[in-house]
């Protein structure tokens, strides 16, 4: 569904991807680690357009979209929640949640994707009026999701969903990830968290500075030794 | 409100479904500039007429600012450039224009565009009001077109780096525009009649300013302009655009991840808001009879900026209310009239009224605010008259103050992005409608 071939990305001078290669096929939990630096979120920003890239090129569904702005991309069917969440502070949490639908017409649907994300965060029903700057970092977390959900995206891309949260938030945020792709929603997974991201996702890969390390089904690379090692905190 | 407005309005449908819905804010502008002349404006008398005017055009020139700096969150330093921009387009066309097709730069109104003091008399629309209301959009266009370009940079540029471009371009636009050839004086009008456009174009006067241009800008144009201002404004606000110009301005990256085109709503912030800041330099152009590039600069910009600010970035009613305040008070600083006795019966009555009205907790800070400034008034009364310091030369100092407090009191502006509909009082009321 998505693929991406010798993709490079500079920030000026720094050279933060050095020709990544990963495809996502439909239905599946895709999973990308490593260490702060990597280039993980960048590999994210380039693929919803924000960041161009030097190099490489990115396919969804069989079109081009690297050259595409981040605009079309979002009605393609590509939605993104942000590192750091990026949830409008100043606005309400319904705010927010119509924002995420803004590029899509469907009243109908629009409505019952609502109402589908609400039951998966039922603690953002009780605060749909509040504004989202005032929400716990966890809630924020939950907004960005159900926000990225309510562009009804055929491929979720979410960046480090676990930050700085609680552990039974996280498990939390972790089901409903599953529960999501369960729905039929395809998601590349960035994340710190290893042991949480390799537990969840089909495939992975991992990497390091700018480079793909490693890539295979997760649960074997949740057993290699270098993964353990180096991201798992094993011995 | 507005969906009690839609409701009247579906009931009477047989009535108003006539006219078609594009047409509606033209209907409801001309019922609104009539009011304000025929109606208001006679009995008031001619100077607060005059003080009426100024005010009605910094409605659309704050309405409209707030467009970039409140909905969108740039920065714009360069509205009175714009406003140069529209106005000596429009100064220029009636001028010329006046001359090419009658031979003289006469006024040529109707009752609609003739300043006379008593009873309106003669015919309603003359030859001339024509070539006023194309000079007054043509001048909009044309400053809508200056906006698309100062807009595309906007794109690269966030805060400070943007103002400083802004900045920038109404400095550029003061230089050219005084840089232009000597005016043909009225005298010489068989002259200008012979030339052709081309050559006229650029003889706007130069460092001495535009002038003798004849006059057709009354209250019945200025608030119809305001009125549509604000209409248009409001249309953006609350259609799907408007949600994409406040997401801009809260975070342009998450913006742009929820499919907001960033390209197209900075641009188009630009473009509305610099059209109407030119439709109101034409109607202050063509109400003084003259322009002068040297007056619109960015001393001018500043104080649109005050009155954007002080209303509350983003919102309609805050950017009109300001606008009022900040024109009166000049005025009122001349001659600053005496709040005792009926000032101070009607700020006692206001401060019960929001006595009433406020939530608990929350009645005492805006009465101390209403009293003290009051008192403040008092105070500035005394320097004015019993000192006698002419408080018009202090009046940047006064701004200053008046913005220092209200950074302290409400960082927000009067009504920060919301508006006058939205307050708990109308609520209640409306809920039950
Ligand atoms: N806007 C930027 N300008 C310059 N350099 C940048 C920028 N964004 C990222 N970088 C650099 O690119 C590299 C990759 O950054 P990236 O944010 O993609 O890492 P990451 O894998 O997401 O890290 P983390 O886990 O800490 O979020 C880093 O060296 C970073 O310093
Ligand atoms: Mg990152």
């Amino acid at each position: 569904m998505l693929s991406v071939e010798n993709l490079s990305v500079s920030y000026g001078a720094i050279k933060a991807l050095h020709g990544i290669s990963l495809r996502v096929e439909r239905g599946e939990i895709v999973t990308l680690i490593g260490s702060n630096g990597a280039g993980k979120t960048t590999t994210l920003r380039t693929i919803s357009g924000l960041v161009r890239a030097a190099a490489g090129s990115i396919s969804f569904e069989g079109v081009p979209i690297g050259k595409l702005p981040p605009h079309q991309i979002v009605r393609m069917g590509i939605a993104q929640s942000p590192e750091g969440r990026g949830v409008f502070a100043n606005m309400s949490v319904d705010e927010n949640l119509s924002l995420g639908a803004y590029a899509r017409h469907d009243k109908d649907q629009i409505a019952k994707d609502r109402e589908r994300a609400l039951e998966l965060f039922p603690r953002l029903r009780e605060r749909l009026s509040q504004s989202a700057g005032t929400l716990s970092g966890g809630e924020q977390q939950m907004l960005a999701i159900a926000r990225a959900l309510l562009a009804r995206p055929k491929l979720m891309l979410l960046d480090e969903p676990s930050l700085g949260l609680a552990p039974q938030v996280v498990a939390t945020i972790f089901k409903i990830i599953r529960e999501i792709n369960a729905g039929g929603t395809t998601i590349l997974l960035v994340e710190q968290n290893a042991h949480m991201a390799l537990n969840v996702a089909h495939r992975a890969y991992v990497l390091e500075v700018g480079k793909i390390a490693m890539e295979g089904p997760a649960a074997e690379l949740a057993k290699s030794d270098e993964v353990r090692r180096a991201y798992l905190g094993h011995g | 409100m507005s969906k009690l407005f839609e409701e009247t309005r579906s009931l009477k449908a047989p009535v108003w479904g006539v006219i078609p819905r594009a047409a509606w804010p033209l209907v409801v502008a001309i019922a609104i500039g009539a009011l304000v002349y025929f109606g208001v404006s006679p009995l008031v008398g001619g100077f607060v007429s005059k003080v009426m005017l100024i005010v009605g055009i910094n409605i659309v020139l704050a309405v409209s600012l707030n467009i970039v700096n409140g909905y969108t969150g740039q920065f714009s330093m360069g509205h009175a450039g714009f406003m140069a921009v529209g106005g000596y387009v429009a100064a220029g066309i009636v001028y010329y224009g006046s001359i090419k097709l009658w031979g003289s730069a006469e006024p040529a109104g109707g009752i609609l565009s003739i300043v006379q003091e008593g009873p309106k008399a003669g015919p309603l629309w003359g030859k001339g009001d024509f070539l006023f209301v194309i000079s007054c959009l043509i001048g909009g266009l044309v400053a809508a077109g200056a906006g698309y370009v100062v807009g595309l940079p906007s794109l690269r540029l966030r805060g400070d780096y943007l103002a400083i471009v802004t900045l920038g371009f109404g400095e550029i636009v003061r230089v050219i525009l005084q840089g232009s050839h000597d005016q043909i004086q009225p005298w010489k009008a068989a002259d200008a009649a012979a030339m052709p456009v081309y050559e006229l174009a650029w003889k706007l006067g130069g460092p001495k300013g535009f002038n003798l241009v004849p006059t057709y800008t009354t209250l019945f144009w200025v608030y119809f302009w305001a009125a549509l201002t604000c209409i248009a404004a409001y249309r953006l606000k609350s259609s799907s655009s408007g949600r994409a110009f406040l997401s801009i301005r809260e975070d342009e990256v998450a913006a742009q991840a929820m499919g907001v085109d960033l390209t197209k709503y900075k641009v188009r912030a630009f473009v509305f808001s610099s059209f109407f800041a030119g439709v109101a330099g034409g109607l202050y152009a063509l109400d003084i009879g003259a322009i002068s590039a040297g007056d619109l600069n960015f001393i001018k910009s500043f104080d649109i900026i005050i009155m954007v600010v002080l209303g509350g970035l983003g919102s309609i009613s805050g950017a009109v209310l300001a606008a009022v305040i900040l024109s009166i008070l000049p005025e009122a600083l001349r001659q600053p009239p005496s709040l005792v006795p009926w000032g101070w019966v009607a700020i006692a009555v206001i401060a019960l009224v929001m006595g009433a009205v406020l939530p608990k907790g929350k009645k005492l800070k805006p009465i101390i605010v209403l009293v003290g400034t009051a008192a403040l008034w008092e105070g500035l009364r005394f320097l004015a008259t019993s000192v006698h310091v002419n408080l018009p030369d202090y009046r940047m100092i006064i701004y200053a103050i008046l913005l220092i407090v209200l950074m302290i009191v409400r960082p927000q502006g009067l009504f920060g992005v919301r508006e006058l509909w939205d307050l708990k009082v109308f609520k209640r009321r409306g809920g039950g409608a």
